[in-house]
């Protein structure tokens, strides 16, 4: 990935001006979807670095955002922290977890891994479930978090400065995961996907590269997921069931792999669809669901951020080439 | 040439692999019963070629077996017209049984009982093979890997029989006893044969017609035994 | 002792069902090197076909066989008409295509049978053959309905010039145009296949478990990772990682508690597999370089 050249930086600035002024021009409870989409957002950037960018497949990303959820969760509601301090922690917490997940997960490949990650994925709600850690989890019940408040300065609603802050670290995680993708670490991430052992045979330290991702990729997530329970306002094991996995992976494919741009595509499919598919049939919602994903797939397979690629290059050549073939 | 119509009739016969042509519109054929070989270095588009007849890549041209069309159609139902491919790297199924590689060749056949029959003389031909029918194929040496080829292919009772390359990497006196066995086979069975081969001395001793194909595109063509004798042909093209 | 004899029976009996679904995956990966996310939802959906024509009067073999047909039928429609136009995509988007799979199949089963939990008989009686203590008439009938399955496949495969034709199909389908198979179809036929084998798996489960939309769920994941431990390109490996994974189930469900039975048993082949990659039985694949 190059720099950025001017039209695309004034594009993004134009998009950033849009963000800032969303809040305003839209009722609360579409703030709440659009901040739960910034979350997911993030969650799919994260993702997408480890199965995109770095060829490995998980099916339990869910369980590293219900770690960041309740991280959060326990420390505003146990510790009595103020919820802008959480978030790096579950970051940390959650980078943890990934970077030790993924060292004894470097022997397995392809589908072994996807079995390993989906074990995790199951194996999530029922630990948060257990009786031995009930009294900071709160078992089945869950914990209730309360909303924060807009600093009075502001004049905001809870949902607009929520909205702003989850802005923030959209941005920050964005621009330092743009960073990194397009750095010597991108580079070997994926060398190691698309040629393995060559990458091995010039040097790059393949395992630890791996497990970093895995880490980094957790990180995001764990993030995202404690953005997502101080929307939601409540953490409980079953809203982190093995569904939440297979729903980030949808949205990693349907926004585009090795794509930053896909990750919003996904996170608007992720949280819009079901409800759209909802109205259309009360009674089998995810029938009309499966229909679309298989729609998007026949006219889409590289996701909406490579069919934006495609549609540009077409245009590119239809305008500025001869039609010699 | 006889005069009565070609086995295998080939006008403007061009193939491309994505962007890039490889056969020039080439026009070529085997008479019923005959032997064609079809020479020329690597990369002059040999291989592409038969996968062209057997349209397993994008082609454009005319190809006509006993007269009627077969170009466009899906390589299964080419086969089973009586097409018969001996691929490049002879296409074993390493994972099956020598015997199993056989009756394989005979899928598409409805005579059931009669290819008991074949396998025994195929064995006959290859008696290395009965040797080792129940062995994985993939245990095989270069060598009776080809055999098995040759008479996988030859179980389907072909009209046309396709060979790319039939010498690669094989002993001169496997090569020898190989093409001793396929000239038994066409003068007694009246199979055609189309025969891409680098090593064009064995290739013209087999053949009664030859097409030189240099870069996608035919450079000479003539009766085999003509440009045998014909020294400075064999110097400039054939380096021998 | 006797307790632990007695799990580790019923274990070989719900492990025979996991052994065919690991079966039913392993064909399917051979010739795609995919696994069909959706073969557990199919087989649910069979089930309740049958369902309907038992509650229609319909005797219950005569439903037997009519459900088994008509989920191989079903399983070459989704060949032929969902898969084959991605066929040639990137993988992930394939995955996504058996997901959705999954899921429409799951909503519509919901949506035409309701969630309600439904009870399924057992063709076979309820008294325990014998009198016996460590089987019930159901785990012995179902361990012998299994064991017919494998062992018809196993005929198939081996001695039929069909069986053949698929195996060779799946192994390498360039050459197998060239004498002349529609490999198309035997993928077609094979989907088929693996759809009648789920059919059989769910009439099996269901008077256990109870009829309803999710009770694929745990039987497919078992028998994904049976068919894993055992090795995925290995179908020998991936019916016996399908009985160790019954037992192991049936095992550490008793000694350990049933909440944690599913994360406990997955952790064990985890562990298996991280000592050895490629299952039990798979081909260890020596990489070139």
């Amino acid at each position: 990935m190059r720099g950025l050249d001017r039209r695309q930086l004034a594009g993004l600035a134009v998009l950033l001006v849009l963000a800032c002024a969303l809040p305003f021009l839209v009722a609360n409870y579409r703030v709440f979807q659009i901040t739960l989409v910034l979350a997911y957002a993030i969650a799919l950037l994260g993702l997408n670095m480890l199965t995109g960018y770095n060829g490995q497949i998980s099916l339990g990303h869910g369980a590293f955002y219900a770690i960041g959820a309740y991280t959060a969760a326990i420390l505003m509601d146990k510790a009595g922290w103020p919820y802008w301090a959480t978030i790096p922690v579950a970051g940390a917490v959650c980078f943890v977890a990934g970077f030790l997940f993924g060292l004894p997960a470097l022997r397995l490949e392809g589908l072994y891994l996807a079995l390993a990650t989906f074990a995790l994925g199951v194996a999530m709600p029922q630990i948060l479930k257990h009786k031995s850690i009930e009294e900071w989890t709160g078992g089945v019940q869950g914990i209730v978090i309360v909303k924060p408040d807009a600093p009075a300065w502001t004049g905001l609603s809870q949902d607009q400065w929520l909205y702003f802050f989850c802005l923030a670290w959209v941005l920050l995680l964005f621009v330092l995961g743009w960073n990194l993708l397009r750095g010597r670490v991108g580079r070997a991430m994926v060398a190691i996907r698309d040629q393995p052992i060559a990458a091995q045979a010039m040097g790059v330290n393949t395992a630890m590269v791996k497990s970093l991702t895995f880490g980094v990729s957790a990180l995001y997530t764990g993030i995202a997921g404690a953005l997502g329970a101080i929307a939601v306002q409540f953490v409980a094991p079953d809203s982190f069931s093995f569904f939440l996995s297979i729903t980030l992976l949808t949205g990693v494919v349907i926004g585009g792999l090795a794509s930053i741009s896909g990750a919003f595509f996904g996170a608007v499919f992720i949280q819009f669809i079901p409800n759209i598919a909802d109205e259309i049939s009360k009674a089998a919602p995810w029938a009309i669901y499966g229909i679309v994903l298989i729609a998007f797939m026949y006219t889409m397979p590289t996701g909406v951020a490579g069919f934006v690629r495609i549609a540009r290059a077409r245009l590119a050549r239809r305008r500025g080439g001869s039609t010699v073939r | 040439m006889d005069g009565s119509a070609p086995l295998l009739d080939v006008r403007g016969l061009a193939a491309q692999y994505g962007p890039t042509q490889v056969l020039h519109g080439i026009d070529f054929s085997v008479a019923e019963g005959g032997i064609t070989a079809i020479l020329g270095a690597n990369g002059a588009g040999k291989t592409t070629l038969l996968r062209a007849v057997c349209n397993m890549i994008r082609t454009s041209g005319d190809v006509r077996l006993a007269g009627e069309r077969i170009d466009g159609q899906a390589t299964e139902a080419i086969v089973r017209r009586g097409v018969a491919h001996v691929p490049d790297g002879r296409g074993t199924f390493m994972n099956l049984s020598v015997e199993e590689n056989l009756r394989l060749g005979a899928h598409t056949r409805r005579d059931r009982s009669e290819i008991g029959a074949d396998c025994e003389r195929m064995y006959a031909h290859f008696p290395r093979l009965k040797e080792r029918r129940r062995q994985q194929a993939g245990t095989l040496s270069g060598g009776e890997q080809q055999m098995l080829a040759v008479s996988r292919a030859l179980m389907l009772r072909p009209r046309l029989l396709l060979l790319d390359e039939p010498s690669f990497g094989l002993a001169p006196l496997i090569v020898q006893q190989l093409f001793e066995i396929l000239r038994v086979i066409n003068q007694g069975e009246k199979i055609g044969m189309l025969l891409v081969e680098q090593n064009a001395a064995m290739a013209l001793a087999l053949a009664d017609h030859a097409y030189l194909l240099e870069t996608g595109r035919v450079v000479m063509s003539g009766a085999a035994e003509t440009i045998r004798s014909d020294e400075s042909i064999r110097r400039s093209y054939l380096g021998y | 002792m006797d307790q632990l004899l007695h799990q580790i029976l019923a274990g070989l009996a719900t492990g025979g069902i996991y052994a065919s679904v690991a079966l039913a995956l392993v064909m399917i990966y051979q010739a795609t090197h995919l696994v069909n996310f959706a073969q557990g939802e199919m087989a649910m959906f069979a089930t309740y076909l049958a369902w309907a024509l038992l509650q229609a009067g319909v005797p219950y073999w005569g439903a037997f066989a009519i459900t088994v047909v008509s989920a191989f039928v079903l399983g070459v429609a989704i060949e032929r008409i969902v898969i084959r136009p991605v066929e040639n995509s990137p993988i992930l988007a394939v995955v996504i295509v058996f997901i959705a799979l999954l899921v429409i199949f799951n909503s519509i089963a919901g949506w035409i049978f309701t969630y309600t939990i439904k009870p399924f008989p057992s063709p076979f009686p309820a008294e325990p053959l014998f009198g016996n203590p460590y089987l019930s008439s159901h785990e012995l009938g179902s361990m012998a309905i299994t064991l017919v399955v494998l062992l018809l496949l196993f005929v198939f495969f081996r001695f039929t010039p069909l069986g053949l034709a698929m195996r060779a199909a799946a192994q390498n389908p360039v050459s197998s145009r060239l004498v002349g198979i529609r490999v198309g179809w035997m993928l077609a036929l094979g989907w088929g296949l693996a759809a009648a084998i789920g059919a059989i798996a769910g009439m099996m489960v269901a008077p256990t478990v109870f009829l309803e939309p999710n009770m694929m769920g745990g039987v497919l994941l078992y028998a994904f990772a049976g068919a894993l431990l055992g090795g995925i390109d290995s179908p020998g490996g991936a019916v016996l990682g399908g009985f160790i994974v019954g037992v192991l189930e049936n095992v550490v469900g008793t000694y350990v508690g049933s909440e944690l039975k599913l994360t406990l048993a997955l952790v064990v082949i985890i562990g298996v597999l991280v000592v050895k990659p490629s299952g039990l039985f798979g081909k260890v694949h020596v990489v070139r370089v």
